[in-house]
């Protein structure tokens, strides 16, 4: 059932176009970095952009080896790939080093290897061979279950190793979802947990109930188009909230109006349901398990924030959400970011003048801030040039995966896309104050050999199927 | 295909999307917003001011009066603090450990990455004990600055003091920033811009950890500091130093001008201080007690104290009277030791009656100045008072009083000059007539003018009729053009011709034969005719205020000179031999009669009493 072809000429040339000349510039900008007066070659390995070369040549060699393997082994292993990584994961657990408070590094000698980067190219095929197998729905509970499984395995054992952000990675699979059929209720459900959440962060708690109420009233008001019962049910809850108020002022208990209102939505409630029951109303016992469900979540938004993240990625969260201010502390590092990427004005102050990205102003400048010299170094034409690289690149990848016979290519290859678009958003946006700071590398730009690598795997295994793709009949 | 691949299309829009956001907030951060720049060049350069050496001061024969010294700021960059022996650094700098602890608190509060200073002008001895211990402490440094000396204990109000500059100047001028030094009073202020110089810059390149990395590009953007101007004052330093020897234990001043030329060659306020009270780490503190002490050294009297004139307005009555042809050389008045007018009566004192012109010049009638002052308002040349008033102010206008002579001293005031207002406010507009001002007649009532304009005036008389702005500074390091108000002559608008009639009588009120009834024949000089007339200004406080005014010689006149010796009693007491002392002084370099010399040393004018 199948043909042989010459992959060669059927690569997908362009992205490979793509690939080095985003890999190109990553080491340009490396380079740029970490200049110093004293250390010019670039061949110089005492330095990051010397060794960066080498993953480089490295990364040529592992793209060629993924070439030339058969197809079927990605998809008949995909399930043990997965599970050594898995192991894996554990392991370095337990033998793995601390770095950066960190302990997801392998050690040998003096080469590390970091194996949460390759975790993705396992899940994502993983995903996709279990989507991929006949007669599996997505959009049922069972699959649910066990695509759940397959994505926070990973995701919680990295979370364990203290690397939250590579841990969040795993959550933009479900971009992969969304394009294979999950259903949009899921979805919106899950961004208005999302919404809330934020909500919940940024608002007191009485002013997140009063919106909730506001909410189901309009959403009542949707379905049953009654002005007169949404008047009645109003003047139920304000009299009992007024009286509750009232007998608080009287008696002095001090109880604070949160409090006194969810008292009174309590027993207003009891009301509700008793004239809904009678007069046939629906969707009210829905509307307030809802409300109920949402008062439930920014109590557990408050009890996650403070017991589950450390307090350094509350500051982050609370910086980008404007809650905080720490101007040497983690908004120092965003806004020296921000100062570099700025200082670069339009065209930028050209190779290896950049002022801000040499000493030390930027912290992590050649890895998780390296788009700061980009910024600084070639201006804005430098930063949109390399954004519309990436949307091209991702644009392509999404024609491509969509040109698949095979659902196993095109499943991953929505894989290849979800990480590698969720890499680019959250590295950028960090570094232009947008999103919180997480520490995740940008692909192909970012100076380390474990995710230069992965990210080389990612992409060439997608590729390999591509070429591939006209074998299937 | 699947029935979903109409969601790659919302995929896509997502992705495409985001990067236009992206796209759109670069565009804001990098092209739009030009903060992030402005943030970008002061956190990576570092501006080191090269701090220029501050002019000189010499006096009019080239005695040098004001220098810099090196003085030492120990700087504290609290970020690169260490941990480190408080006690050996307390005990070198002999300070305690509170304070090295609010030091660097404030520090901190200013900026944790740029300096402060921790403590100001180190002396030389401790700079070099800390320079060999300073590898100890790290995040502390040394600045170099200069600070002001003093070669004499004088002229300190004439030099001015500097100090740090505070917020408004900060503010107001771009020049200045926190901790820099600017001229706050005399010279030093007056001519600030010249001293100082410029600053200049080093630019160089730092690390995240404030460390200098290096010469930023080439050094293309320093700047050199060009060191300030040195001046040359008018002052002559000797005559200086006497005039406040002789006014030590008395209140009020000196100002002796060259009349050719309008330059100050003395100017004296007493009490004075000691310019070197203001220098340095103890400034505030001296400062301080220099505010509350009652005599008020810091009030510098010789410009902005406003004294009635007294009987040395006779002189400009007499001269404004020859002009409107009201009086005459000839003309003579009866004095019968008061002027009587009605009700009215201004008591005079004994002499010989009746006096001509230069009689009265020379023994100081009040009689005869009631009239000369009564027929130049009640003038039948113009409809009313309200003209002839006017017309008379404007000659006194003319002589630099009631307003700003525009000397180089910066904190001269205006003195005062009545308007016809002023009499409106008090009597109603038709409720006064020459009778009410009479009291003007003889340099009492509204009248204030400054030791200045005083000495000025007598300038003007000296010069026989104009008078050139008094300046304190005669010329600036490589700047030859003196300045235009200072070379331009103002004329009196009194014709030279009266004030030959009226230095005669001034002569005469100097060189008057014993019982001539000469009232200042106090200040004869040997050799040299001094012209002068003495003046009391009635002091509604306490005794009054004893005025001297003269120019010598008569002839070519070189020093013209007026002395207010406060409580000083008649202007022949004290006053006019002070100012025989310092023409003498200034003319021969010798004392003729020394006892003169040794009683105007000793005496103790109301000085003791009053700090008591």
């Amino acid at each position: 059932m199948q043909r042989r072809i010459n992959i060669w000429t059927k690569i997908d040339w362009l992205i490979v176009v793509l690939y080095m000349a985003l890999v190109f510039m990553g080491w340009v900008n490396i380079y740029a970095a970490v200049y110093n007066d004293e250390h010019h070659s670039i061949l110089d390995f005492s330095m990051r952009y010397g060794k960066q070369l080498i993953w480089i040549s490295a990364a040529f060699v592992l793209a060629f080896i993924v070439l030339i393997i058969d197809i079927n082994f990605y998809s008949y292993f995909a399930y043990i790939i997965y599970g050594v990584m898995m192991v894996l994961l554990v392991s370095v657990l337990i033998f793995g080093k601390e770095i950066n408070g960190a302990t997801s590094w392998f050690e040998v000698g003096s080469f590390r290897v970091q194996p949460s980067e390759f975790a993705k190219i396992a899940t994502a095929l993983a995903i996709a061979k279990y989507l991929s197998t006949f007669n599996v729905k997505v959009d049922s509970v069972k699959s649910y279950f066990r695509i759940a499984v397959i994505i926070l395995t990973p995701a919680f054992l990295i979370f364990l190793q203290n690397d939250t952000g590579s841990a969040i990675v795993y959550f933009i699979f479900v971009l992969v979802l969304y394009r294979e059929g999950i259903s949009e209720s899921i979805l919106l459900i899950g961004f208005f947990v999302i919404v809330l959440f934020i909500l919940a962060l940024v608002l007191s708690k009485l002013t997140i109930l009063i919106l909730s109420i506001s909410i189901i009233f309009i959403i009542f008001w949707f379905l049953n188009r009654s002005i007169k019962k949404i008047a009645y049910g109003l003047l139920v809850l304000g009299s009992v909230s007024a009286l509750f108020y009232g007998i608080n002022e009287i008696a002095k208990f001090n109880i604070s109006y949160y409090y006194i209102l969810l008292l009174a939505l309590a027993i207003s409630s009891i009301v509700f349901i008793y004239f809904s029951i009678k007069q046939k109303i629906k969707n009210i016992t829905l509307l307030l398990i809802f409300l109920l469900g949402s008062i439930a979540f920014t109590y557990s938004v408050d009890y996650v924030f403070n017991n589950f993240l450390g307090r350094h990625q509350q500051k982050r969260i609370n910086v980008v959400l404007g809650l905080e201010s720490d101007p040497y502390g983690v908004e120092y590092n965003v806004n020296q970011s921000k100062i570099a990427i700025g200082s670069g004005g339009l065209s930028g102050k050209g190779f290896l003048k950049g002022t801000q990205t040499k000493f030390d102003f930027v912290p992590e400048q050649s890895t998780d801030f390296i788009f700061c010299t980009i910024g600084e170094e070639w201006g804005f034409i430098g930063t949109s040039l390399v954004i519309i690289l990436f949307v091209f690149l991702l644009y392509r990848l999404i024609g491509i995966a969509e040109r698949q016979r095979s659902s196993f290519s095109r499943i991953y290859g929505y894989g290849v896309v979800s990480v590698i678009f969720f890499h680019v958003v959250i590295n950028i946006g960090m570094t232009i104050g947008l999103v919180p700071v997480i520490g995740i590398p940008l692909p192909f730009f970012s100076y380390g050999g474990s995710s230069l690598w992965s990210f080389t795997i990612l992409l060439f295994i997608f590729l390999r199927l591509d070429a591939s793709r006209l074998e299937l009949l | 295909m699947d029935s979903f691949a109409n969601r790659r299309h919302i995929i896509r829009f997502v992705i495409i999307l985001v990067g236009l956001i992206f796209i759109i907030r670069l565009f804001i951060l990098q092209v739009v917003d030009s903060t992030y720049k402005l943030t970008a060049s002061n956190n990576v350069l570092r501006y080191v001011t090269q701090f220029p050496a501050r002019g000189l001061i010499y006096d009019r024969n080239g005695k040098l009066l004001v220098y810099n010294e090196a003085s030492y700021d120990l700087m504290v960059i609290p970020r690169q603090l260490k941990a480190f022996d408080t006690t050996e650094f307390c005990q070198i700098l002999s300070i305690d450990t509170n304070y090295v602890v609010e030091s660097i608190e404030r520090a901190k509060k200013y900026s944790v990455y740029n300096s402060s200073i921790f403590l100001k002008q180190i002396s030389s001895k401790t700079y070099a004990n800390l320079q060999e211990k300073l590898y100890k402490f790290p995040g502390f440094f040394v600045q170099a600055r200069t600070i002001r000396k003093y070669t004499s204990i004088n002229a300190a109000h004439i030099l001015g003091y500097v100090g740090e500059v505070n917020e408004k100047i900060i503010e107001s001028d771009d020049y200045y920033n926190s901790g820099d030094y600017i001229g706050i009073s005399g010279i030093e202020k007056s001519y600030e811009k010249k001293l100082r110089g410029e600053k200049g810059v080093n630019v160089y390149l730092v690390d995240v950890h404030n460390r200098i990395k290096g010469p930023y590009a080439n050094n293309k953007l320093d700047k050199n500091a060009n060191v300030g101007s040195n001046i040359i004052s008018t002052i002559d330093a000797d005559l200086q130093e006497y005039g406040e020897k002789l006014m030590k234990n008395k209140i009020g001043s000196i100002v002796a001008i060259e009349p050719s030329t309008g330059e100050v060659l003395a100017l004296v306020s007493a009490p004075g201080y000691n310019p070197e009270l203001l220098v340095g780490r103890k400034r505030t503190k001296n400062y301080v007690s220099l505010m509350s002490d009652t005599l008020k050294p810091l009030f510098n009297r010789a410009l902005m104290a406003q004294y009635p004139p007294g009987s040395t307005f006779k002189l400009i009555n007499a001269l404004i009277g020859l002009q409107e042809k009201v009086l005459f050389t000839n003309t003579e008045y009866e004095c019968a030791g008061a002027y009587y007018s009605r009700n009215f009566r201004l008591g005079c004192h004994h002499h010989k009656s009746p006096l001509d012109l230069r009689e009265s010049i020379q023994i100081s009638c009040n009689t005869y100045y009631c009239n000369v002052f009564r027929n130049i308002l009640d003038n039948k040349k113009y409809p009313s008072i309200r003209e002839s008033f006017d017309n008379w102010r404007n000659y006194l206008l003319s002589f630099g009083f009631g307003n700003y002579l525009g000397s180089d001293f910066n904190n001269e005031l205006k003195g005062l000059v009545p308007t016809k207002g002023t009499y409106d406010r008090i009597y109603g507009e038709r409720g006064w007539n020459s009778l009410t001002l009479v009291s003007m007649a003889i340099g009492q009532g509204e009248l204030g003018i400054t030791p200045l304009q005083m000495a000025n005036m007598t300038a003007a008389i000296a010069n026989r009729g104009y008078y050139y702005t008094p300046r304190i500074v005669k010329e600036i390091e490589g700047d030859f053009d003196i300045e235009q108000k200072f070379s331009e002559k103002h004329l009196t608008k009194i014709d030279s011709i009266y004030f030959e009639r009226v230095i005669e009588g001034m002569e005469m009120a100097v060189n008057g034969e014993p019982g001539s009834g000469s009232t200042a024949r106090s200040a004869q000089i040997p050799g040299i005719t001094v012209c002068g007339k003495t003046g009391t200004a009635q002091n509604p406080h306490g005794e009054d205020h004893s005025i001297f005014i003269a120019f010598a010689p008569k002839d070519n006149p070189k020093i013209a000179i007026a002395v207010y010796i406060e409580n000083g009693g008649f202007g022949s007491t004290w006053a006019a031999p002070t100012a025989k002392l310092m023409m003498e002084k200034y003319l021969n370099d010798s004392i003729s009669v020394p006892w003169w010399e040794q009683h105007v040393l000793n005496a103790d004018i109301n000085y003791n009493a009053k700090t008591d």
